[in-house]
């Protein structure tokens, strides 16, 4: 190591974060989903896996709180085939095993990548939790945070690290809306109060197609991920 | 796998010896002022150099993975053997005198300088069931990732390259406290703190003990573990020239089937 290495943590490869892979590559993206319990993550994820895995190499790490459910939800319905599902187990607690403590998820990421990578894509779910759960930088790249309608309306109006800095909002579930009296444009509103510029997608996974919004922020951000100089 | 990069087991003592071209023993620099080393005069009173050091590796947020893992507690929740504080401290305490006294003497091993392949197998030998083995390989691999971001050094690398998939956790704790410029008694401390302290966080979080409570089960035992460090670090001292006859093999034989039997359950909060 030279006393005057630019970099102040050069040890950062040990850690994941670095965007490269050992050979030079450029590794795949990592995008987290967190958001409330029953919010639709896991429908996200599914939903996402059937609209992209024709065009991109995909892996999925679940991050139950006290069961392999998500995990066996997805393999249940076939998404994605066994060994490109992997469950993170969380101690009671998702959110440090998602940003203070990111040690088994890196782990995690990295055995997909070695067991059946080269891989385009990696989705990270984060079990159930509350509205300040957030990604580590460290573990992805980018992370969804996804509510329903029927939470609340008022949930983007509280905000939140989740509804105020995730890189994508989803607010879920619109088919239920006139159900739960839930008013999505004030919701619309609130958001953009909350998120200035960036982005919301409202969706329905009952309606066909209904990940399309979601999917389409994936590939633009996987555009820019692999345009971006190794 | 290549015992070569690691170290030299054909000599005759068991302290691990780098190859030529490392570092060496000596503490990873990053310029005029190694930032990792403790001060090398001593400090004014009676708190010993590195005593910060120690306070960041046994801290419960260092990120290694600890805070899945109940340490035994969860399957002694639902058998009925921790219900309270007081039962709280008869577990730890158990835990504290073998598995935490073993994995202690083994962290105060690799500190002082026995090959940590060495005492990867004494390790092996002293963890009967799979299902621990497993988990002390995993924590072990997580805590190894933790260090070598904090305290970066030759001889991390070396055993990360050596084991992949993860060394047993208290050999990479007694390598990560070396590399932090900590010396065996302080790696036996982490180690011996750790084995109490986590079932106690966990037991906060099965039972909604209060945490009071279960903080002072810490410090009722903080003599014990006084004690158990100080017989960990001697034994660790021993092991550079008797080897790993010379650590201690404390076992807890309900400890290890209740950990099989807990690997099996498909709902838990705790991975161990
Ligand atoms: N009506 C309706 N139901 C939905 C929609 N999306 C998901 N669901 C249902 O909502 C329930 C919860 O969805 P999940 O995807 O399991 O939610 P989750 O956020 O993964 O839940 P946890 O992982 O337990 O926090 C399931 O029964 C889904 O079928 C939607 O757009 N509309
Ligand atoms: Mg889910």
């Amino acid at each position: 190591m030279h006393l005057d290495h630019p970099e102040t943590y050069p040890q950062r490869h040990t850690h994941g974060a670095d965007p490269r892979r050992p050979d030079g590559t450029r590794r795949a993206l990592r995008i987290g989903l967190g958001g409330p319990v029953g919010s639709g993550k896991t429908a996200t994820v599914a939903a996402l896996c059937r609209a992209l895995r024709d065009e991109l190499s995909i892996a999925v790490v679940t991050n139950d709180i006290y069961t392999r459910e998500d995990a066996e939800f997805l393999l249940r319905n076939a998404v994605l085939p066994a060994e490109r599902i992997s469950a993170v187990e969380t101690g009671a607690c998702p959110h440090t095993a998602i940003r203070d403590d990111i040690s088994a998820n890196l782990e995690a990421v990295e055995d997909l990548e070695e067991g059946v990578g080269p891989l385009d894509l990696i989705l990270v779910e984060s079990g159930g939790d509350n509205l300040t759960a957030t990604f580590s930088k460290g573990l992805v790249d980018a992370q969804v945070f996804v509510i329903d309608v029927a939470g609340g309306d008022d949930i983007p109006r509280k905000g939140g690290p989740g509804v105020t800095t995730a890189d994508l909002l989803v607010v879920n579930k619109t088919d239920l809306a006139p159900y739960v009296g839930s008013d999505l444009e004030r919701m619309a509103r609130d958001a953009k109060e909350q998120r200035g510029d960036l982005p919301v997608a409202f969706t329905s996974l009952v309606a066909p197609e209904g990940v399309r919004p979601i999917a389409d922020w994936v590939r633009e951000r996987l555009a820019a991920w692999t345009a971006a100089p190794a | 796998m290549d015992d070569t990069v690691v170290g030299n087991r054909s000599s005759p003592s068991y302290r691990w010896e780098v190859p030529p071209g490392r570092n060496g023993w000596a503490q990873p620099t990053h310029g005029p002022a190694p930032a990792n080393a403790p001060a090398s005069a001593p400090a004014v009173g009676a708190v010993a150099p590195g005593t910060a050091a120690l306070l960041i590796l046994a801290d419960g947020r260092f990120p290694a993975g600890g805070h899945a893992h109940s340490g035994g507690a969860e399957a002694a929740v639902k058998a009925g053997r921790i219900h309270d504080a007081v039962t709280l401290e008869a577990f730890c305490r158990g835990r504290l005198h073998t598995a935490g006294l073993t994995a202690a003497a083994l962290a105060a091993a690799a500190a002082a300088g026995v090959d940590p392949l060495v005492l990867d197998e004494a390790a092996d030998a002293r963890t009967p069931v799979p299902a621990l083995r497993t988990t002390a390989r995993r924590l072990g691999r997580q805590l190894m990732r933790a260090a070598r971001a904090t305290w970066p050094s030759p001889e991390l690398d070396a055993l990360a390259a050596a084991r992949p998939r993860g060394a047993h956790q208290p050999v990479v704790q007694g390598l990560a406290a070396r590399a932090a410029g900590l010396d065996p008694r302080a790696a036996a401390y982490a180690a011996a703190y750790e084995s109490a302290g986590g079932p106690a966080s966990a037991a906060v979080r099965l039972l909604s003990l209060d945490p009071f409570d279960a903080t002072t089960v810490l410090a009722r035992l903080a003599p014990e573990m006084d004690r158990i460090a100080a017989r960990a670090a001697e034994a660790g001292h021993r092991a550079l020239d008797e080897g790993p006859g010379a650590l201690p093999a404390a076992a807890a034989p309900l400890l290890d089937i209740a950990a099989e039997q807990h690997a099996a359950w498909p709902v838990r909060l705790f991975a161990s």
